[in-house]
């Protein structure tokens, strides 16, 4: 498979692991921050190519996993609603909120969909005028632009029975908040791919030149992400920190400008409850004003603040180990009321989270 | 253009009509063409192999088969992974009303062919009609009866440390043909469901005796579930080496793009094997002289432990654990 067997070379591997052995320093802490590379690591295995010195910690970049309970706990309400029809993309559908979870409620009758894409949210809402059909929107700025589409696609059809919740999270002020820990125990960032491709460089920079933190954007295929790590290792060693870019065949430094624009014609940051971490100010989306007949917060006068405020488990110690300063062992819940079959915090949501892995690969 | 109507189940004419002009003429089967109560038949020596199966697929037409020739290899497949030529079948028939007769008619015939491909005979069947919603058009299940020659002996159980994993064909067909359907996911490229009997190719390995370990067709959950079941069932561990599972471009890119791993997905005329070390060349060379196993390849080994592990082994030499997959296979965000 062209642009996918090139990147999973294993003599390419052979060499970068050997260059990783060869530039590593000290003991280093890497925190990859999205789900995705957290996916991609296990896939390849790549915690075996590193030293044993180098550690890799999942970050909070899992947009399902960080979805809050009391989001969650919105978005079942909103299927209380006649005529309502719950769109969701598939691996939100166990995500437990404080009661339940998509999953339980679609058994019982609550009519829902799972959708590859905004856009099939959109087509089911055009094609079932009966029904109201609500998305809920999850995501980074990576997903947000195809939202923005679908919803001014609604708008263009003249739909009125099509509506997003958006529970969107923004990864920069995620990173700021961590930067700004004290008790922050990482020696790099490896920054999302992904997301890059639509923020381009610029909103990262700060980490390297505010917090003095090593920082690799990287791809997701093996080679990608061991270059990214071999960037990290080499600041590290070399005692600076810098903003690399081992993804340029996609992350262009300006990023992706329409899909920015798009972005920012119709939502605007407010603050936001992240699963296991709490509030950050200024990391959520919301529907700016002049699209609020789309906007299922008004539209169905969800009492958003109630909802906002719905307290996250008081045992999980998600934040901690997202930090980089406890292990799921430290954490009470783990292995008792925290599985992977019914998990709790969202290092345990992800299949590939901290806590799911520990919990799987039997460590410690 | 006619339709099922309830009152074709209702026990009256109407279903006496619907079995005459639908069901028999297809089934070719003297068991049912006498129209008792029950199919006799003789029992050959030797044991026995039973087993049952429902069939609720949508689409019930999807490309490279049907719910009719799903639910014949569906039970045929299983027999065969017991060790069993298969004999005789039974088909009962859940109908959603306002289907199509022509569809039931394309389904029937699929299912006669399937069955005579796989040299078994429908000998007892049922028909439901149920109002419209009850139902998803179609339901069919199948149950069978097959018996084991002298001499084979597989289990689940059999698995030893040291014995060799065979795949009979590449992996995530009919799981991601499903999907591809039922999704209209057609930017991927063109699949077809791989859904075939496998008695005659499992048939290739009764010479092997005792060296012929287990047998399972990786259906639902695909080879992830079926080697987790081995493994437990065993006490052993198995290992995959990544890079040998063959898998068709189409399903690779439809994996890749929707975030699945093809080692979950079903399929439906794929079979594992596990044989003794010893016989690993002989079981890849009679599979790979038959049509529905060209592309079978050695995948795997059996060890030790941990008792329950499947692990797969990746081009670059790091492993990780294989999974059995939770539930129903969900499209991801990331």
């Amino acid at each position: 498979m062209r642009l996918v067997d090139e990147f999973r070379d294993a003599e390419a591997v052979a060499g970068l692991r050997e260059a990783i052995a060869r530039r590593l320093s000290r003991p280093a802490k890497i925190m990859e921050v999205c789900g995705t590379h957290t996916m991609a690591i296990a896939r390849a295995g790549v915690r075996q190519l590193l030293p044993p010195t180098v550690s890799l910690i999942s970050g909070p970049g899992c947009p399902v996993c960080v979805t809050a309970q009391g989001e969650i706990d919105a978005f079942l309400a909103l299927g209380e609603c006649p005529g309502v029809v719950l769109a969701s993309f598939g691996d939100m559908l166990r995500v437990p909120g404080s009661t339940g979870s998509l999953e339980t409620l679609k058994a019982r009758g609550t009519e829902t969909r799972v959708v590859y894409s905004p856009m099939d949210a959109v087509r089911l809402a055009a094609a079932s005028p009966e029904k109201e059909v609500v998305f809920f929107g999850i995501g980074f700025e990576t997903t947000v632009p195809t939202v923005a589409a679908a919803l001014l696609e609604a708008c263009r059809l003249g739909l009125r029975n099509f509506s997003v919740l958006s529970a969107h999270k923004r990864v920069p002020p995620a990173l700021a908040a961590l930067a700004t820990d004290p008790e922050l125990a990482v020696d790099g960032f490896l920054l999302p791919g992904h997301v890059s491709v639509i923020l381009g460089l610029e909103p990262y920079r700060f980490l390297a030149e505010q917090h003095q933190i090593p920082c690799a954007i990287a791809g997701f295929e093996v080679t990608d992400i061991l270059e990214g790590i071999l960037h990290l290792v080499t600041q590290i060693a070399d005692g600076r920190a810098a903003l690399a870019n081992q993804y340029p065949r996609v992350v262009r430094p300006e990023g992706n400008p329409t899909a920015r624009a798009l972005m920012e014609r119709v939502f605007t940051p407010t603050d936001a409850v992240w699963r296991g971490i709490g509030p950050i100010a200024a990391s959520g989306l919301a529907l700016r004003p002049e699209f609020a007949p789309w906007d299922a917060r008004q539209k169905f006068a969800l009492d958003w603040d109630r909802f906002a405020n719905v307290p996250e488990p008081p045992a999980c110690r998600c934040g901690d180990i997202l930090k980089g300063i406890a292990s799921p062992h430290d954490c009470p819940l783990f292995g008792r009321g925290c599985t992977p079959a019914r998990p709790i915090g969202p290092c345990m949501v992800s299949s590939e989270g901290t806590c799911a892995a520990y919990y799987r690969y039997q460590i410690g | 253009m006619s339709v099922v109507l309830l009152a074709h189940g209702g026990g009256g004419r109407l279903m006496a009509d619907l079995i005459r002009e639908v069901f028999l003429p297809r089934l070719e089967s003297p068991e049912l063409a006498r129209a008792d109560d029950s199919a006799l038949f003789t029992p050959p020596p030797g044991r026995l192999a039973f087993t049952t199966d429902a069939f609720v697929v949508d689409p019930i037409l999807f490309p490279g088969g049907d719910i009719g020739r799903l639910a014949v290899c569906g039970t045929v497949n299983d027999l065969a992974a017991g060790g069993a030529v298969p004999l005789y079948l039974s088909a009962a028939f859940v109908i959603e009303e306002g289907l199509p007769l022509e569809v039931l008619s394309t389904i029937v015939d699929s299912l006669a062919a399937t069955a005579r491909e796989a040299g078994v005979r429908v000998v007892a069947g049922d028909t439901k009609v149920v109002p419209h919603g009850k139902a998803d058009q179609l339901f069919i299940t199948t149950a069978g009866v097959g018996c084991v020659p002298e001499g084979v002996s597989v289990s689940g159980h059999h698995a030893r440390p040291g014995d060799v994993v065979l795949c009979s064909g590449a992996l995530g067909d009919h799981g991601m043909a499903i999907m591809v359907a039922r999704e209209n996911l057609g930017f991927v490229g063109h699949l077809e469901s791989d859904v075939a009997p496998l008695n005659d190719l499992t048939a290739a390995l009764h010479s092997l005796g005792p060296d012929l370990h287990v047998l399972r067709d990786p259906t639902r959950g695909g080879a992830a579930a079926a080697l987790n079941e081995i493994a437990a069932q065993s006490g052993v561990a198995i290992q995959l080496h990544e890079e040998a599972v063959p898998i068709h471009a189409p399903v690779r890119v439809a994996c890749e793009l929707l975030g699945t791993d093809p080692l979950t997905v079903a399929n439906e005329g794929k079979m594992l094997a596990v044989v003794a070390p010893e016989a690993a060349d002989a079981a890849l060379a009679a599979w790979r002289d038959h049509p529905l196993g060209r592309e079978a390849a050695v995948i795997g080994e059996v060890l030790e432990g941990p008792a329950g592990r499947v692990q797969v082994r990746t081009a670059f030499g790091t492993t990780r654990i294989l999974d059995r997959p939770l539930g129903e296979q969900l499209p991801r965000i990331c």
